[in-house]
């Protein structure tokens, strides 16, 4: 989706929410209701004196409609800027760059995303050729038997007395291992064939990737899970595309789907809603009245159906390495797709102090600083033994303003996305120079 | 005349191939499959070199080399080893670890009766 895409959701949600008619709206500022729809559904830019027109009618600021898509797009931009230095772009004018020329800024944020990809992409072929354990061994195996092959082959061309018994012995060991060549030979070329058409297909978007964009396109809820007639995990990846064309994938959406299954099943989302409407957004009261564990109730509460994008909370999980194993996407909390994130985040403190329920008020760096309560807390990631030692995981449930309830114990902290786009100066965690204080 | 070889090797065809190799040169050549034993075997046999394959099973080339080095009987033996590998990373493993020589499989014969002459002083 192009970045200012936002917006035409952003005019439809507003009016709407005024219960303005789409051709009030549109007669008002004086375009056809077939071309607000366009605009509304994505399919049409706009900016300059329709955007100011439009934010009237509504009333709000015309950078609420566009704000949010903005900063992805800067974010984008800047990203870029730092990726090949050499070029100098000028990204102190980035701003004026992306509104002067939406297109362009739009096609330079794309490309950015697929050099991304296809770094990523030669990362994870990289890796799979040092490292893939089956390759490997096939490589192996074809090595070993020509060696044999070529030892044996020589000893017999080399043209001196070899006695018959010798003789036929090495013949029939060469016609062995030309066979056992042969075999391992067709294995690997197979192997290669099919690791080449999952990388076509794979290699592009991870597979984690994969399953996020599936989620995304329904709200992050999956309705064939809930209640007594849900679909087993591993019927609803057969059923989709999306999630069954490579195998890593489909692994990977069988796991967090059997997860979300019993998630599900725990706490079915009727009950939540009746201790939703009764408590608000409070996991801790929630958890407490539901008899549930917290990061249940965040991962519940991030996967209610909510027709709104602004009503829906986001999500994270990292590994104990930090490394973001989930994310659910909220408007104006930026999650890093690739590299580490934030260290300030609530996610990592909750990991540094395990079992401990970690909340804030998290204040993300914009010419408007938007504002989140978050909440977190790391939990070992299997079941626990005295024979290991645990491994943690941390999950962070972002509430974006809207949703949060007045919490003024709540202690206020400014953080980032991640350092390379983050503009605060003098922070003890940063850990690479910002590209933007530059540019400031 | 008669020095002992010990070949440590787990393809059989390789092995009998190098076998009737050196054996033709008069070398006296023993062979040994298994990596979990491979130490037993030298000291039973007490070769004048080691030809030793890195990919054994149940213990590896690189931790049999470290353990002949680290014994005071069998620190400066001669011993070749014997890789499907060529990587910078093997050899480099295979410097560290005291091999004497390093050889990348597939080889030719003529190689492999250099490196033996050549290690052996004969």
């Amino acid at each position: 989706m192009p970045a200012s895409g936002l917006i035409g959701s952003r005019i439809r949600e507003r009016r709407t929410g005024l219960g303005l008619r789409q051709s009030a709206l549109a007669r008002a500022v004086g375009i056809s209701p077939a071309y607000l729809n366009l605009i509304e559904h994505n399919r049409r830019r706009i900016g300059g004196r329709l955007l100011v027109a439009l934010a009237r009618e509504l009333e709000v600021e015309p950078s609420a409609l566009t704000e949010g898509a903005e900063a992805a797009l800067l974010a984008e931009l800047r990203t870029a800027a730092t990726g090949l230095p050499e070029a100098a772009a000028e990204s102190d004018l980035a701003e004026e760059f992306a509104g002067r020329f939406p297109g362009w800024a739009a096609l330079v944020a794309a490309q950015q995303r697929r050099i991304e990809a296809l770094e990523q992409t030669v990362a994870a072929l990289t890796d799979r050729l040092t490292h893939d354990p089956q390759l490997a061994a096939s490589m192996h195996e074809v090595l070993s038997v020509v060696t044999a092959i070529r030892a044996t082959a020589s000893i017999l061309a080399e043209g001196t007395e070899v006695d018959p018994e010798w003789q036929a012995r090495f013949h029939r060991n060469l016609h062995e291992d030309s066979r056992r060549l042969a075999e391992s030979a067709q294995a690997l070329v197979e192997y290669l064939d099919s690791a080449g058409e999952e990388g076509g297909q794979v290699g592009v978007t991870l597979p984690q990737e994969e399953l996020e964009q599936w989620l995304q396109a329904r709200g992050f809820h999956v309705a064939e899970l809930e209640g007594e007639e849900a679909l087993s995990p591993q019927e609803l990846v057969a059923r989709e595309p999306a999630l069954n064309r490579a195998r890593t994938t489909a692994s990977l959406a069988a796991g967090w789907l059997a997860r979300y299954r019993e998630d599900a099943r725990r706490l079915p989302l009727e009950r939540l809603r009746g201790a939703l409407r009764r408590l608000g957004y409070a996991p801790d009261a929630l958890a407490r009245e539901l008899g549930c564990d917290l990061p249940l109730v965040f991962r519940r509460l991030a996967s209610l159906p909510e027709p709104s994008e602004a009503a829906r909370p986001g999500l994270v999980s990292c590994d104990a390495s930090g490394t973001l194993t989930f994310r659910k996407p909220v408007d104006g909390f930026p999650l890093p797709r690739y590299g580490a994130a934030c260290p300030l985040w609530p996610l990592y403190q909750a990991l540094a102090r395990p079992m401990q329920p970690v909340r804030a008020l998290v204040e993300q760096p914009g010419r408007t600083p938007r504002r989140f309560l978050c909440f977190a807390l790391a939990v070992p990631a299997g079941p626990v033994s005295f024979e290991q030692v645990p491994l943690f995981a941390s999950t962070m449930l972002i509430l974006p303003e809207e949703l949060a309830p007045e919490d003024p114990a709540a202690p206020l902290l400014p953080v980032g996305a991640s350092c390379r786009i983050c503009p605060r100066g003098d922070c003890a965690a940063r850990r690479e120079p910002s590209i933007l204080t530059d540019g400031f | 005349m008669g020095k002992r070889v010990l070949l440590i090797e787990d393809e059989p065809n390789i092995t009998e191939a190098i076998r009737f190799l050196l054996s033709r040169e008069g070398y006296q050549v023993d062979t040994h499959t298994d990596g979990s034993t491979a130490l037993e075997a030298v000291a039973a046999r007490r070769p004048d070199m080691v030809i030793l394959d890195v990919m054994l099973p149940n213990k590896s080339g690189y931790d049999i080399l470290r353990e002949l080095r680290a014994d005071e009987a069998t620190a400066r033996l001669p011993v070749l080893m014997l890789t499907a590998r060529g990587q910078r990373r093997d050899r480099e493993m295979a410097e560290r670890f005291g091999a004497s020589r390093f050889m990348t499989k597939p080889f030719s014969n003529s190689e492999m009766l250099g490196s033996v002459r050549e290690l052996l002083g004969s």
